[in-house]
């Protein structure tokens, strides 16, 4: 009986997440410059939120310095493309393997001497700082000044992942369509009932058999290979990329708004939160430039940032999910369980 | 008859106690034993020395035979020895069944085999029902029957208890002394901490009592609460209190 239900629901969810995509693709489709190239951004920091939100909605483990994977990514296609005309595919899987590994060492090192927490985040700050210190001061990768790729002839070219903005688009819908999915699925695979385990408790988990310290060096060595293909695909849509945009402390936040606002843990909350933050960044930086008041947008960001946070401490998309329950639910007749609901 | 665990001269001193002293008692394959004594007489860190959780200071554990020596829990606990915490410790933001499954990902990577299994040993404790609550939802009772479950889960060779039945009404701990007979004759080796002497009386087929960390007593339930010593560890625990 409760596995049929979970069936529905599984259909459900699936079925919902196709039709979000699909109302993307013709948003796409439609859409003027302006929109496409907010949207792009979007959708990549969905993908990219997607990542830290495996790490720490999933896995439990807190990172404030996942720019640093993100740099790693964007490096690694920038330089073999740009500097040796290797396609960009290439570019993303080395950033991967280059990342899961950095990640790997770092989470190995840490956990293996009890830094944890708190501790860790810290650890992740300081390791993207030096890392972003370390490319800005190597003139091979072009220090300061950074790398850039040629403009884009507006041909598309798969293989060499080149286009126009409705591509690069695209390209992100398909990154984030396979963040959701992704997430979703590890989340329900052997891995994410282990990673969910250790991170509500770990000691409780540890006495069930879970081996939490290879699973945590996994979880954090697997976000930082995904944020790195994120990192790449962030850098060919902007064109360039220096060490203190791509490296720098505001990517690190960049990446966790979307989860934190949306809903940590969840398939949905990175989209539902980028869509609702990064938009509004960009408004208000618009109003605030139209207006004489260049800061606006840094004080309505924190502003709504801890509205959210403050009256949907778990996010906006829990807090839908549990709207539309309240509102099913009295209307097969189960008042009892509206009360649940609004707990 | 063989013994599943040996406890030989286990000693934990915390700062300024000694809290298990010299203890040592042995395990039968497939029988249930109760750890008994007042509150504070050190079961719940026998429980914790046996699992791997604190490290003895002196004493050894023996597993079907083989010395356990620094093993971390998630060893311990794939080696065949599953434990329940006294104080319950669910998984807050997974639900009663997926709860139950992490358990059984210590023998399985595949989730359906997981699920299953999860059912199992939630119908052994009467939470087959309750499989998509939150845990939070859970009455106490229902918390440490989790508890049990997600040991059950791991398909433990030894299940060690810390007061799974406390708060259940009389005739729910008689519903679980039969599960736990069930398991039994399934082979399970059972060591369970119980505070009621009659459920003690009904499930044990041996008793070991401590008291201010130290093993006073050991024997049949009939004859461990005749035992002059054991009365007035008890009768001295109420005075105290
Ligand atoms: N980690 C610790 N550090 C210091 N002292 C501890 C620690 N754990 C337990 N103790 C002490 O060791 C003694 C034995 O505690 P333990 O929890 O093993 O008793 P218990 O027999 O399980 O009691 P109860 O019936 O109350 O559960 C107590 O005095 C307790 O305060
Ligand atoms: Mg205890």
């Amino acid at each position: 009986m409760q596995r049929t239900s979970d069936q529905a629901s599984d259909t459900k969810r699936w079925g919902a997440g196709a039709l979000v995509f699909a109302a993307l693709a013709m948003v796409g489709g439609m859409s003027n410059a302006y929109v496409i190239s907010l949207l792009t951004i979007v959708l990549l920091f969905t993908f990219l939120g997607q990542s830290w939100n495996l790490m720490l909605g999933i896995g439990g483990q807190l990172s404030i310095g996942h720019a640093l994977f993100v740099g790693i990514g964007a490096y690694a296609v920038a330089i073999l493309n740009i500097k040796y005309g290797v396609t960009p595919w290439i570019g993303l899987l080395l950033g991967a393997v280059i990342a899961g590994f950095v990640g790997a060492v770092l989470a190995w090192l840490s956990f293996r001497f009890e830094v944890r927490g708190i501790y860790f985040a810290l650890l992740t700050i300081a390791a993207a700082e030096f890392a972003r210190i370390m490319f800005g001061g190597w003139d091979y990768v072009g220090g300061m000044q950074g790398l850039f790729y040629q403009a884009p002839s507006g041909t598309m070219d798969l293989g060499m992942l080149r286009g126009d903005a409705r591509f690069y688009y695209f390209v992100a819908l398909a990154l984030a369509a396979i963040g959701v999915a992704g997430t979703e699925l590890i989340s329900r695979s052997y891995w994410g009932y282990v990673w969910r385990a250790m991170r509500d408790d770990d000691e409780a988990a540890r006495a069930l058999g879970v081996r939490t310290f290879r699973h945590k060096v996994l979880v954090v060595s697997i976000s930082a290979a995904t944020a790195a293909i994120g990192g790449g695909v962030l850098g060919l849509v902007q064109g360039a990329i220096f060490p203190d945009s791509i490296m720098g402390m505001a990517i690190s936040v960049d990446v966790l708004i979307g989860p934190v606002v949306g809903g940590l843990g969840t398939a949905f909350g990175p989209l539902v939160g980028s869509m609702a933050a990064i938009p509004l960044h960009h408004a208000m930086g618009a109003l605030g430039d139209s207006l004489g008041l260049p800061g606006l947008n840094s004080v309505a960001y924190g502003a709504v940032l801890i509205l959210v946070v403050w009256f949907l401490p778990d996010g906006i998309w829990p807090a839908i999910v549990r709207l539309y329950g309240a509102i099913q639910l009295p209307a097969r007749g189960r008042i009892s369980q509206l009360r649940k609901a609004e707990e | 008859m063989t013994a599943l665990l040996e406890v030989k001269n286990l000693t934990k001193a915390f700062v300024g106690l000694v809290a298990v002293n010299d203890v040592s008692f042995s395990l039968q394959a497939g029988r249930i034993t109760a750890l008994i004594g007042p509150n504070g007489a050190g079961k719940t860190t026998c429980f914790n020395l046996v699992a791997g959780a604190l490290r003895p200071t002196a004493g050894q554990v023996l597993f079907e035979g083989g010395l356990l020596e620094r093993e971390p829990p998630e060893a311990v606990c794939r080696m065949g020895i599953a434990r329940t915490f006294q104080i319950v410790r669910p998984m807050k933001d997974m639900s009663v069944l997926e709860n139950a499954m992490v358990g059984a990902f210590s023998w399985t990577t595949n989730v359906k085999e997981a699920r299953d299994k999860a059912y199992e040993s939630l119908e052994n404790v009467g939470l087959a029902g309750k499989a998509n609550a939150r845990t939070d939802q859970l009455t106490l009772p229902d918390r440490k029957m989790l508890e049990m479950a997600k040991a059950l889960s791991t398909r433990p060779k030894l299940l060690l208890l810390d007061e799974v039945m406390a708060g259940l009404r009389p005739t729910e701990a008689a519903g679980v002394v039969g599960v736990l007979h069930r398991l039994a004759e399934s082979g399970l080796t059972i060591l369970l901490v119980e505070h009621v002497m009659r459920i003690v009386m009904e499930v044990a087929s041996t008793v070991v009592v401590l008291h201010h960390g130290a093993k006073i007593a050991e024997g049949k339930p009939s004859e461990v609460v005749a035992d002059p010593a054991v009365l007035e560890s008890y009768l001295g625990a109420g005075f105290h209190a």
